[in-house]
């Protein structure tokens, strides 16, 4: 594999004393699908968040050779790094179509403008309810435009945190097909998920974390094929 | 009671009303956006009031010197916060905005300062001289504390308070001033005469509530500030700076500010602590729009104008007194309307 985009090396997270995430490392490739799978309150919410700065976060931190760790979160983000968080955190007061500008709020207008018509043609749905306001939508919908206002925002890698957390499991096929569309788009994945058999099937890689650890990675066919993976995760 | 008293008192309560207005929506518009509840407001209408009657006396406000100064420490605070990561662009930018920029202002006044001034002119001079004290006291006290407590905020807006009182003092001496009226022209409505002074206060309100209702509305700048006041984690994921989003509360704050204190300095005579009391005013309206509600806020300023008006008819001794005990059946429902605690969990 060539140069990493994203490199995580040796991270810890703690809350107070608590360390809820130790000593991980990660990397995520130029156009790869990478996710993260393991049981709730593994850490993997604290690990993305500390990624893009909401947390603390001790050990290497890089993304396309910057050293991110001295940086604000609005200036990872200027860097190409975009996550959309666990609970959407849209502003529900504001309709769809102000949520995905200000989503485009670093961008010259002109670009924002054809980028709009691209998240409109990757979500009709989105398109269809551009006035109403964020927080009338359905979960689906939401998520939707969730992953819609990151992708205002061009980045090179763009991290889920649980993306189908909640949705009916057609819309959340859904969500998978878009998050497969976007890597031939030429935009990098991290994706976090419960739903370990929908994430290992659109993954190129996987982690597994346990505890706050990483216990296991690899491919991601070699991971489902684990037989820990397959107890645990896969019910089979 | 006589008509002619009865409209001459609401025209007066309306008029200070419509300011106690702007200084209300300016407090609302600072505390959703960053939290802090700006009791230093209040000091902003005394540095535009003072500025302005300092300028149309022919002489240079001590506020020019104020905004070097404020400028200079701000510009410190960036180059420490730089120190990790140092880039080009944003020291360029800070060297414009907090060293050039007043250098500039002070500059520009000297030069034209005197008195024969057209009014106008003195009016958009002290607007261009007290707004970017607000975005300086941003930078300097609230920024580095950002994700403080609301309370802990408070505390700090309480020391920002008494350090510009104290600034002012300084700058212009313990002698109120008051300033020309903006426009001589008087109407006459049934018995009453309306003065141009209040018609010009009407007619800025006015215009200030559409202007800042077409900015929140229309411009992706606006629409940036309700975002970041309707969830914060929200606009900083979308790459929308807490802190540009916090100097650009306190530079509307600060204009909103100077404008009422312009407004206000031809009507009553200013010190260097009366902005304090007309700022509390605009507060207790606020309050009583919950802090949240910009129409609720205006229309208690509008009352807390005419209480203020009728009371210091009846009972002059007692009228402060008596507006702020306004406060207290507010106070009461909320705290009976609220769940026992709620205090910060954002
Ligand atoms: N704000 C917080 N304060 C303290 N502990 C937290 C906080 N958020 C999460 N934790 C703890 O950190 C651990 C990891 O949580 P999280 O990252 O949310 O896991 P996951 O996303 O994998 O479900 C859990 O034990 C959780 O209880
Ligand atoms: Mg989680």
């Amino acid at each position: 594999m060539s140069e990493p985009l994203l490199s995580v090396v040796r991270a810890s997270v703690a809350y107070g004393n608590v360390e809820a995430v130790r000593s991980v490392s990660l990397d995520v490739g130029q156009n790869e699908i990478v996710t993260i799978i393991g049981a709730n309150g593994a850490g993997k919410t604290t690990l993305l968040n500390a990624i893009i700065g909401i947390q603390r976060l001790k050990g290497g931190l890089t993304f396309g050779s910057r050293d991110l760790t001295t940086l604000e979160i609005e200036d990872r983000v200027a860097t190409g790094l975009c996550l959309v968080p666990e609970h959407r955190e849209l502003f529900g007061a504001m309709p769809v179509e102000d949520n995905l500008r200000l989503g485009g709020f670093r961008i010259k207008a002109a670009q924002s403008a054809a980028t709009l018509e691209k998240v409109f043609a990757l979500f009709p749905r989105l398109k269809e309810r551009r006035r109403q306001l964020a927080g009338t939508l359905s979960g689906g919908e939401q998520q939707m435009l969730a992953m819609g206002r990151a992708l205002m925002g061009h980045p090179r890698l763009l991290m889920l945190d649980e993306p189908s957390l909640g949705l009916a499991p057609r819309i959340a096929a859904d969500i998978f097909r878009t998050v497969a569309e976007l890597k031939r788009s030429g935009v990098s994945i991290l994706l976090v998920e419960q739903n370990a058999r929908a994430a290992l099937q659109v993954a190129d890689r996987a982690y597994v974390m346990e505890l706050g650890e990483f216990i296991l990675d690899g491919p991601a066919d070699e991971v489902a094929a684990d037989p820990r993976v397959a107890a645990s995760y896969l019910g089979v | 009671m006589d008509t002619t008293i009865l409209l001459f008192l609401l025209q007066d309560g309306i008029t200070n009303g419509a300011i106690y207005a702007l200084l209300g929506l300016a407090l609302v518009l600072v505390f959703a956006v960053t939290r802090v509840i700006l009791i230093p407001q209040g000091e902003f209408v005394t540095f535009g009031a003072l500025t302005y009657a300092t300028l149309a006396a022919g002489k240079l406000p001590g506020t020019v010197w104020l905004a070097v100064l404020m400028g200079a420490i701000a510009f410190a605070f960036d180059l420490w916060s730089m120190r990790l990561s140092f880039r080009l662009a944003p020291l360029l930018r800070s060297v414009v905005l907090n060293l050039l920029l007043p250098l500039a202002i002070l500059a520009l006044t000297s030069a034209v300062v005197g008195p024969t001034n057209a009014i106008a002119m003195n009016v958009l001079l002290s607007l261009v001289i007290v707004a970017p004290l607000g975005p300086f006291l941003y930078r300097i006290v609230y920024q580095p504390m950002a994700e403080a407590s609301v309370l802990t905020l408070l505390i700090a807006s309480v020391g920002a308070h008494f350090a510009l009182l104290g600034l002012g003092l300084v700058f212009f001496g313990a002698e109120g001033l008051r300033g020309p009226a903006l426009s001589s022209a008087s109407v006459t409505l049934g018995p009453v005469p309306i003065s141009g002074q209040a018609l010009a206060v009407y007619g800025v309100t006015t215009g200030l509530i559409v202007a800042l209702w077409l900015f929140f509305g229309y411009t992706l700048y606006g629409k940036a500030l309700r975002a970041t006041a309707v969830n914060r984690i929200g606009a900083r994921l979308a790459g929308i700076r807490t802190s540009l989003s916090g100097q650009l509360a306190f530079l509307l704050a600060a204009i909103i500010g100077a404008v009422s204190g312009i407004l206000i300095v031809p009507i009553t005579t200013i010190y260097y602590d009366t902005g304090f009391l007309i700022g509390l005013k605009g507060f207790v309206a606020a309050i009583i729009g919950g802090l949240v509600s910009y129409p609720l806020t205006a229309l208690a300023a509008i009352l807390v104008g005419c209480v203020e008006a009728f009371s210091s008819f009846y009972a002059s001794n007692y009228k402060e007194a008596i507006v702020f005990t306004l406060l207290l059946p507010v106070l009461i429902l909320r705290s009976l309307a609220a769940p026992a605690v709620e205090e910060e969990h954002d």
